[in-house]
């Protein structure tokens, strides 16, 4: 067990191409760090520095409060789960999990105990004499976690190791790795690049774009409070509604021309960005006497009924929204609706982006 | 193109087993001739079924001493033969193997310099090396020794490339699954690549096997002493350009007994490939 923390992480390919800059996270003892962004983000890049498999052009990595900078993969007492699994083809089941406990050297019936140990958690013991193209992608995936759980190390770490599965499976190895991690209580790096994964599994989330963090936090925390319209636009689906707006005299205007009141919001003469997540949308009933709340007309485009909900297409002021409905929607395309957001639930982001 | 027409299937047949008798009746004429005494041969038509004299022709080649080729039997030969063609296949796929392991799994200064290089070699065909090589063989005192029979032929830029192909479709995340899981260079070479390289092995040593078996120019200058002869070298000695002088029936027996072991090998390897492609381990 034990804590991991980066301290100034960079990392810059060849002499300008700056992938990670410049990155400060401190993951608690047994804690699960999800890093999550979209593709080029640096997020596998910062895994991969923390596995020791890529240098570290600047900063420290510390794991168990020693820094292991100059220390190879095999001496940080780490253990990946890949994203293709790679799993050594030509080895049984068993061999594949105790290969890294052999090379250590460590004695045949411990490593025996070890295996079998894990497979039993894993439910792999049927399968141990097998070879990975006989396995489905499921097992092939806790094979791979076997792999790391018999290592017993202090961190874990794992590259996108869900997005080879399909919708189904995916969503069940979710739950058993957020399980397993807390049985085992291993803190875990995780990188993925879907929201949901993110939001499910993360005791600290950190959200990364470009290189940089936008923001950490807890999963809810940051769904409730994005930092920046990046993070507002990543976490949560469909993803937060934002539509500009301008100060003048009276009130607010629209990128339509629209106007509408001010209700108390002070928004800066660059501009802002009002944001609202798609279910924080109350559509009134024609009574306009919603009191601190911000309220709008809608036109709506389209409705798409998904069951337990519904979303409604629309444009606010010429910039399109999604509303999200309980159950199914009344709206029919190109209905206009009174919609209100609540005070409480409005977010408002400077023309930076960033959160005012 | 699969056809349940009984005349269909009939010419199927009959194309494939002309086909067969092409290539094999040769092979089996030759065996003909090699159980017949030299009177029988000379003396046309020769006979279409094996004659009596088996036994007496084959240990007459094998351990008779053959007058053509200086009193060595056909026993020695096969032998030179042998270590020949197994020190360069043995040779080249070490060679090859562990050349395009430092090509493709290391960086170092001058990887793409040395790649190159090895791929020239391609381009330079064994004649045009040949007059150089031998001055460096003859310098080294290597006449007449299996080292200098093999060691020429053995660095092969062909087999580089083709591991170096192999390697380059092995996924990097093995590779880094491997580092973490503490093997260094050396281990994931024993315990990984060679393994995973089991049918690429088998099929180059068929190959390469094959090709050290028929050589013909370069045992032919660097061979003076009969006994150091391999067995292409030795029925080109056997054949005299007067016919009578040719002991035929044991020509005969010395083609059949240098077909063998090639035709052993591949049957032999054969299994390894059926049972590569069954698997596909990759």
């Amino acid at each position: 067990m034990a804590n991991v923390e980066l301290t100034n992480v960079r990392k810059v390919y060849g002499s300008s191409v700056e992938a990670v800059k410049g990155i400060n996270i401190a993951i608690e003892d047994g804690a699960l760090c999800v890093l999550v962004g979209p593709s080029g983000c640096g997020k596998s890049t910062l895994l991969r520095m923390i596995a020791g498999l890529e240098s570290i052009t600047d900063g420290t990595v510390k794991i168990d409060n020693k820094v292991v900078n100059e220390l190879g993969p095999a001496e940080r007492d780490i253990a990946m789960v890949f994203q293709n699994y790679a799993l050594y083809p030509h080895m049984k089941v068993y061999d594949n999990m105790a290969y890294g406990l052999r090379n250590r050297g460590m004695p045949k019936d411990q490593i025996d105990k070890r295996v079998k140990d894990a497979a039993q958690i894993l439910e792999l013991t049927q399968l141990l004499e097998r070879r990975p193209k006989e396995l489905s992608g499921g097992q092939r995936q806790r094979v791979a976690m076997g792999r790391a759980i018999v290592r017993s190390p202090k961190v874990f770490l794992f590259d996108e190791p869900l997005s080879n599965l399909d919708a189904k499976l995916r969503g069940q190895m979710r739950v058993e790795i957020k399980n397993l991690q807390r049985q085992l209580g291993v803190t875990s790096v995780y990188v993925t690049h879907d929201q949901l994964e993110a939001m499910t599994l993360a005791d600290i989330l950190v959200v990364m774009n470009a290189g940089s963090v936008e923001q950490i936090g807890a999963p809810l925390d940051i769904y409730e409070k994005p930092a920046s319209t990046f993070v507002a636009s990543f976490i949560g689906a469909p993803p937060m509604n934002l539509v500009p707006v301008k100060a003048d005299h009276s009130g607010l205007v629209l990128k339509d021309g629209t106007r509408i009141g001010a209700e108390g919001l002070s928004i800066p003469a660059t501009g802002a960005l009002i944001g609202f997540r798609p279910e924080d949308l109350e559509v009134s009933a024609g009574t306009d006497t919603h009191i601190g709340g911000l309220a709008l007309d809608l036109k709506v485009l389209g409705v798409e009924p998904v069951g337990a909900e519904s979303y409604v297409y629309g444009i606010i002021g010429g910039e399109r929204v999604v509303v999200r409905v309980p159950g199914r929607s009344t709206s029919n395309t190109d209905d206009q609706l009174r919609v209100i957001i609540p005070k409480q639930k409005l977010h408002l982001f400077g023309a930076d982006g960033k959160r005012i | 193109m699969i056809q349940n027409n009984p005349v269909g299937r009939l010419i199927a047949h009959v194309i494939l087993i002309i086909g067969i008798l092409i290539v094999a009746f040769p092979i089996y004429y030759t065996f003909v001739a090699s159980t017949q005494t030299l009177q029988e041969i000379l003396r046309p038509p020769l006979s279409l079924l094996p004659g009596g004299h088996f036994w007496e022709n084959y240990s007459a080649a094998l351990f008779g001493g053959v007058g053509r080729i200086g009193g060595v039997g056909v026993d020695r030969l096969l032998f030179n033969t042998l270590v020949m063609a197994l020190g360069i296949a043995i040779g080249k796929i070490c060679i090859s193997i562990l050349s395009a392991y430092a090509i493709v799994f290391f960086r170092f200064p001058g990887r793409m310099i040395f790649f190159w290089l090895i791929f020239i070699t391609l381009m330079l065909p064994v004649e045009v090396r040949i007059l150089p090589t031998y001055k460096i063989m003859v310098d080294l005192g290597l006449i007449d020794t299996y080292t200098g029979l093999i060691l020429p032929l053995m660095a092969s830029a062909t087999a580089t490339l083709l591991f170096r192909q192999f390697f380059m479709t092995i996924p990097g995340e093995l590779v880094e699954a491997a580092r973490v899981d503490g093997a260094g260079p050396w281990r994931f070479f024993k315990d990984i690549l060679l393994p995973l390289s089991k049918t690429n092995i088998a099929a180059l040593f068929v190959i390469l096997f094959i090709y050290g078996w028929t050589q013909y120019l370069w045992p032919l200058l660097m061979t003076n002493r009969n006994d150091m002869s391999t067995i292409v070298i030795g029925l080109r000695k056997m054949i005299s350009f007067a016919d009578a002088d040719t002991e035929w029936h044991l020509v005969m027996v010395t083609c059949i007994l240098a077909i063998l072991p090639p035709i052993v090998v591949v049957v032999l390897m054969q299994r390894w490939f059926v049972r590569g492609l069954v698997e596909t381990e990759k």
